[in-house]
């Protein structure tokens, strides 16, 4: 898609006088905005997901377990709310903004809603609610920050954004454990707090990100849902989705991941909430890094590359029955290098294929195939799970996931452009 | 809009909803401030010794929910008068159970980022005799009638950062040579006489037997059903006796199961009952208490229980016979987690 580049690479203008090629080129202002919106959301959000367990079992005296099954239903709703997100997006001017505002608005409509759902069922209504939000704002969000950035260095401007979003995700629960530690109890005093700082995300969005004029410019007719599914038309793209499904098939959930680590590792279980925080915490330091590299050795290479690092991952997994806290601690640095290596530069490599003027849709379709594929992925796992366990699942899982990336490699070869 | 004005909004808007915030945070805190503070007409708790000894007159043990220095702290009433004056501890569990001089209680740790939690073991004077850490928010826990063995259980939900996806934890530790199995999910599973293996088996509310150390009986879930199980500790493992029994209580005697039965056709959020089972003909029996029950109860005697529900101060215990007659009667106001000793 030689066409979608060279298209693109007018786009700079947008990107505030920054010029395309300069190596140590600061990140555009819209990217830091849409950085500190994601940072300020996901505070607001970790907040209530830290304290939801404490919440439901201390205060209202139900069981949590329930949510389990919502939260599969969430993520297949939530993947095809972002394709409606991604194609309305698209609908010129400050579409990608305005439905960008309507999902962190929706989100933070939710929290003081907690405050009022006192039963599981509510809570899990409340919670889908959220989700459709996120849905809701994810393909504008990245559309936004590939629209504002010059092609060469998307990479690295996705690199940032996933940083800063990481950063929140962070700060979220410590936030809310110093509100409780104020005052004991205090869960509605953590929704107050996290919903006025979800106001907060959402101001900064709607003052401070720029409406991109350049997909008015470049799309002047508002694209009809059949023309945004379309894009799958479009070759390269198709390509990329393509891999994205085939490698979210064998992309093993962290939560089944973290369950094997454990099992195998012969973890202590008291290590086990600390699991999640070593993967965010490789992904935050490597994010940007990771990023620039993509920038310079090519977006499909790395993503191919961070599958190839996630299989590595299975494979200690695998192997390194009973060694112990340190072997976990590098299958922690290698999941959050996956995703630094994948996360972000999928999205810079979906926006390099498409048309500026339907970012917003080929964005979506490629990350709705992906979620849609790993959710597919999570079924097809827990059943396999009853049938060999866990140690035999996850060996044919790393066996699929190596044809897979295989595959996958000599499909993206065959894309005219494949690098920068 | 230039840059100026829009810093401004934002200051202020900032201002404004930092405003909200502090104002909900301190109202929290003061609220939370009053429960320190005794109620008028609430149960009298006055400080003193509270042993898990049996000393000859049967007492009850429970966390005290009543307002006041001693709330959450465990205290322990004449059995035959559970309204009289509350004599508390100082110490302070937000689970507790007590059976032949010994004592578990899952207290909260508040470190300086967030609160962890432990499992201690307590002697018949309540110190502390080992304690372990506890992976998740406490919800059940017993001691063997034999007292040595104590088991617990904890919601957990660092499967998914982020995530609502929550599962139980349960551990069960030798009061003889400390030695924990810290999740019984790595134990054998035999369901209706197969093994069996999957990735969502969740273990939770031991209950122990008086006649053999090794036994006990427990929850087990997975693929949307609970079962009672029987388990051995020695041989490490579970074997699937009933369906859709949860919190199981096994009676003094060995011979029946009280338990929380999920009621198909009730609203998804109050679908269970409080049910007993009998052991020799599996032949279940719902007790007279309608309400929507979500505790383990405890058997004051072979044929009757002792359960919390929901009240003014968190929760209240109630007694209902045990055989389906009777009615729920309310024991006493402001506790949880009991236990008789003696």
């Amino acid at each position: 898609m030689y066409l979608a580049e060279s298209r693109a690479a007018k786009a700079p203008a947008t990107a505030s006088g920054k010029r395309p090629g300069r190596g140590g080129a600061a990140v555009p202002p819209t990217v830091l905005a849409l950085g500190a919106v994601s940072l300020i959301t996901d505070i607001s959000s970790e907040m209530v997901s830290a304290v939801l367990p404490l919440y439901v079992v201390t205060a209202l005296g139900l069981s949590p377990l329930g949510f389990g099954v919502l939260d599969g239903i969430n993520n297949g709703v939530g993947a095809l709310v972002r394709l409606l997100g991604g194609h309305f997006a698209d609908r010129g001017g400050r579409g990608h903004k305005t439905v960008a505002a309507i999902g962190y608005g929706l989100s933070a409509l939710c929290k003081p809603l907690l405050l009022l759902a006192h039963t599981v069922t509510l809570i899990g209504g409340v919670l889908a609610v959220d989700r459709t939000g996120k849905g809701l704002r994810t393909a504008p969000r990245d559309a936004m920050i590939s629209l504002a950035t010059a092609p060469e260095h998307r990479g690295r401007a996705f690199g940032v954004h996933r940083a800063m979003d990481t950063t929140g995700a962070l700060i979220g629960p410590l936030l809310a454990f110093a509100v409780l530690r104020v005052a004991v109890d205090g869960y509605d005093a953590v929704f107050t707090v996290s919903g006025c700082i979800a106001v907060v995300g959402v101001l900064v969005l709607l003052l401070f990100v720029p409406t991109p004029p350049a997909s008015e410019e470049l799309r002047p007719a508002p694209p009809k849902l059949s023309e945004s599914l379309a894009l799958l038309r479009l070759p390269a793209l198709r390509r990329l989705v393509l891999c994205a499904v085939l490698l979210g098939l064998t992309t093993v959930s962290d939560s089944f991941l973290y369950l094997l680590l454990q099992r195998q590792l012969h973890l202590p279980t008291r290590l086990f909430p600390l699991l999640p925080l070593g993967t965010a915490a490789s992904f935050l330091l490597l994010a940007y890094p990771l990023g620039a590299l993509a920038d310079r050795i090519g977006r499909r290479t790395l993503f191919l590359l961070g599958h190839a690092v996630l299989l590595a991952a299975y494979l200690t997994v695998l192997l390194a029955t009973g060694a112990g806290a340190p072997v976990a601690v590098g299958v922690l640095v290698l999941h959050g290098l996956f995703y630094a290596a994948t996360d972000g530069v999928l999205a810079a490599a979906a926006a390099d294929v498409t048309p500026p003027g339907q970012v917003g849709a080929g964005l979506a379709l490629v990350g709705t195939g992906q979620a849609l594929a790993r959710f597919a992925c999570s079924l097809l796992f827990g059943a396999a799970w009853s049938i060999w366990g866990g140690h035999t699942t996850l060996a044919v899982t790393a066996a699929a996931m190596t044809a897979g990336a295989v595959t996958a490699g000599l499909v993206l070869r065959t894309t005219p452009g494949a690098a920068k | 809009m230039n840059r100026a004005p829009r810093l401004l909004i934002l200051l202020v808007a900032v201002l404004l909803l930092g405003g909200v915030g502090a104002g909900a945070v301190l109202y929290a805190a003061d609220r939370s401030g009053q429960k320190d503070q005794e109620q008028v007409g609430g149960p009298a708790v006055r400080p003193g010794q509270v042993s898990l000894a049996a000393t000859g007159e049967r007492e009850l043990v429970f966390r005290n929910l009543a307002w006041g220095p001693h709330r959450d702290e465990v205290v322990a009433v004449p059995a035959d008068r559970p309204d009289g004056v509350r004599t508390s501890s100082g110490v302070k569990c937000l689970r507790f159970h007590a059976a032949a001089g010994h004592g578990i209680c899952l207290q909260a740790v508040h470190g300086p980022l967030e609160d962890t939690y432990r499992a201690v073991v307590l002697d018949d004077r309540l110190h502390e005799l080992h304690s372990y850490p506890a992976v998740g928010i406490p919800t059940r826990d017993r001691v063997s009638p034999s007292g040595h063995h104590v088991a617990w259980t904890v919601f957990v939900s660092g499967d998914s950062y982020g995530g609502s996806d929550f599962s139980t934890r349960t551990a069960i530790a030798d009061t003889r040579d400390w030695h924990v199995d810290d999740n019984l999910e790595t134990y054998t599973l035999i369901k209706d006489g197969h093994p069996y293996q999957a990735h969502d088996v969740n273990v939770w509310g031991v209950t122990f037997a008086a006649t053999d150390d090794n036994l006990f009986y427990a929850t087990v879930a997975t693929g949307g059903h609970t079962y009672l199980v029987k388990g051995d500790i020695a041989a490490r493992s579970l074997t699937t006796l009933h369906e859709n029994v949860e919190c199981p209580s096994l009676s003094p005697d060995g011979t029946k199961i009280a338990y929380k039965r999920r009621v198909p056709g009730l609203p998804s959020d109050a679908q269970w009952r409080l049910y007993v089972l009998d052991l020799r003909t599996m032949k279940e029996t719902a007790t007279a208490e309608q309400r929507q029950i979500d505790d383990q109860a405890v058997w004051s005697s072979d044929s009757t229980l002792l359960y919390a529900l929901p009240g003014d101060f968190g929760a209240d215990l109630w007694t209902v016979p045990a055989d389906g007659t009777g009615s729920a009667q309310l024991v006493t106001k402001a506790g949880l987690a009991p236990a008789y000793l003696g």
